[in-house]
Parts: structure tokens; sequence; C-alpha cells
């Protein structure tokens, strides 16, 4: 697992959730997982494949996303899966815009497919070989979990264009 | 929750946004920070076709336009609805903030950036920059959001 590759996700879902929430944040848990993830609750998934490819979840409880919800709105909204589906998805493009903009801007060229939401009880996108990171980040409205898993494809362009031509 | 001073246009009416984002979320958040800045919401649009029709319906003081969006982006919006008012005043607001996008949407004629999430102290100053270009309402006296001057 290539930390360079993990930490600008991290950055930007604590900066994203501070920031939306207008109160610090916490990592309280950081550890591997080589299962097929288990949602936790409202999930997002979202495919990057280019120089570097894997996926990103990002997973929060219904009552989180509610919470979070609200206080994007600025007072109380109405419960239901849909608000939940919407807030877990615009939290989710935040997350991934953020993290995106560091790594493209280090040289890094890739294609980023839309959410896709998950609330059903099967697991999601894993196997044997996909080695993630999984985070759980407290936030004052609940715990938001991020679960990357996220490999070098090819060199960045940077490197490439650097490389000397041999005739 | 902070207080900002209203922004108006020159006729002393309050500045009417349209707003283009694909997540309804999303667009209720910036409206809920037009409200707070005195605005009024003049159209909605949740991808870039319809954002050029609305824009022809409503002829708007602002967009907010988000960047990826469904059948058409939000920097192919920019191209059009600049290709046909040259005076159209477009803010991104987008999540990706990388430096190929932007110069890309301001190439295209937007006139700021912003990115997501959105503060309200740095959209209202984003705002009030844009609205910049027009002279009286830079030098207008300033209200509480919420208030309208006689």
């Amino acid at each position: 697992m290539r930390m360079e590759l993990i930490q600008p996700f991290i950055n930007a879902a604590d900066a994203v959730f501070s920031e939306s929430l207008d109160a610090p944040t916490k990592i309280v848990d950081l550890s591997m997982d080589e299962e097929t993830y288990r949602r936790k609750g409202v999930a997002a998934l979202i495919l990057i494949k280019g120089d570097i490819e894997g996926r990103v979840i990002l997973d929060l409880a219904p009552e989180v996303a509610l919470k979070v919800a609200s206080h994007l709105a600025g007072g109380a909204v109405q419960e239901g899966e849909q608000i939940a589906r919407e807030t877990v998805c615009e939290l989710a493009n935040m997350v991934i815009g953020n993290s995106v903009t560091l790594l493209n801007d280090q040289g890094f060229r890739f294609k980023v497919f839309p959410p896709e939401i998950h609330m059903n009880d099967q697991g999601l996108a894993g196997g044997a070989e996909t080695e993630a990171m999984v985070i759980c980040i407290e936030t004052p409205c609940g715990a938001v979990y991020l679960n990357i898993a996220m490999q070098y494809l090819h060199r960045r362009r940077r490197e490439r264009d650097s490389e000397p031509v041999l005739d | 929750m902070p207080q900002f001073a209203a922004l108006f246009r020159k006729d002393n009416q309050p500045v009417r946004y349209l707003v283009v984002d694909d997540s309804v979320f999303a667009r209720k958040n910036l409206i809920k920070m037009i409200e707070m800045f005195g605005g009024e919401v003049a159209g909605e649009a949740g991808d870039g076709l319809t954002a050029i029709a609305e824009f022809n319906r409503t002829k708007p003081d602002i967009v907010l336009m988000d960047i990826t969006m469904p059948q058409m982006e939000g920097i192919e919006a920019v191209e059009r609805i600049v290709r046909q008012h040259a005076d159209a005043r477009i803010v991104m607001v987008s999540s990706v903030g990388y430096q190929e996008n932007i110069l890309a949407a301001l190439q295209k004629g937007a006139k700021h950036f912003v990115q997501k999430p959105v503060k309200p102290e740095v959209l209202y100053e984003i705002l009030r920059y844009v609205l910049s270009d027009d002279p009286s309402a830079v030098n207008a006296p300033i209200a509480l959001a919420g208030e309208h001057r006689s």
C-alpha cells in the first residue's frame, strides 16, 4: 500500500468534514483490510482508472448522514433514504474532488467515475488482491468511514516526460 | 451564523442567481448562502443544457456553475452561454479544483472559481469581486442580508 496515494484522500476527507461541519475532526482508527468491504451505512463507491487505479468508499450511518445534511441545510431535514443518498453522494464528490486536485497537480492523470451509492447488505468491490486501508474519522455528527484501495498502474506524466529519449 | 451585507444590483434590486449543479443537495446549500447574501434565486438547473435554457429564460445577474454534470459539463455550458452573452457573470463551483480545470473554465469565459466545500465568506468575497465590474454596485451603501433598500 502506497501511503503517498492514500494520504491525499485522508487529507481531503478530513478537510471536507471539518470545513463542512465547522468543527475539528479526528482520525480515531486506521487499519488494513483484505476482506470484501462490509458496508456500515450508506456507502458511496468511487472507481479511479488511469496512472493510478483503485477505489474509494465513503461510508456513513444513515443517522450521521442526516445530521450532516441538517447542518449543511442550516436546519432539520426530513428523514428519508433519498436525503441520505444525496448527502453521501455529495460528500463523496467533495472528498474525491479535493483529493483528485492534489493528485492531478502532482502529475497523475486518471478518470474518476461517478459515485455508486450502496444501501443493500451485500459486500462491496474487493478481493484477495485488494488491500485496503480503512480510516475512521470522528466528526461532531458521528463516525465516518473511508476505505481506500489504490495502486500505481503507470508512472506519472512528469516522470515519463523527463526520461531521456534514446535513439 | 455569520451576517453578510446584502449585495444589490445597480437598480437597488436583489442580485438574481442561476444555480447549476446536478446535486439537489449542493443546490440547496448554495441557495441557503444566496439567501444569506440577500439574493434571489432566478432559476435552477441540474445539467449544462438546462443551464443554457434557464439562462436565456431568466437572464440572471450571476450563474453559479458546477463542472462535472451529466449531458453537458459546466465548462462547455460556460462557453455556449458566453458566446451568446459576452457579459455573463459565471462563477464555477466545483470540488475538482486542479489547474487545468480552472484555466479551461476561465479561458471559456468564467469570471472566477470556488472549490467545494464552499465557505459562505469565501463565496461572498468572490461575488463581491465579480459584481465589482459594475461600479455602481461597489459604491452602493450596504445593508444586512434580508433587508431591502427603498
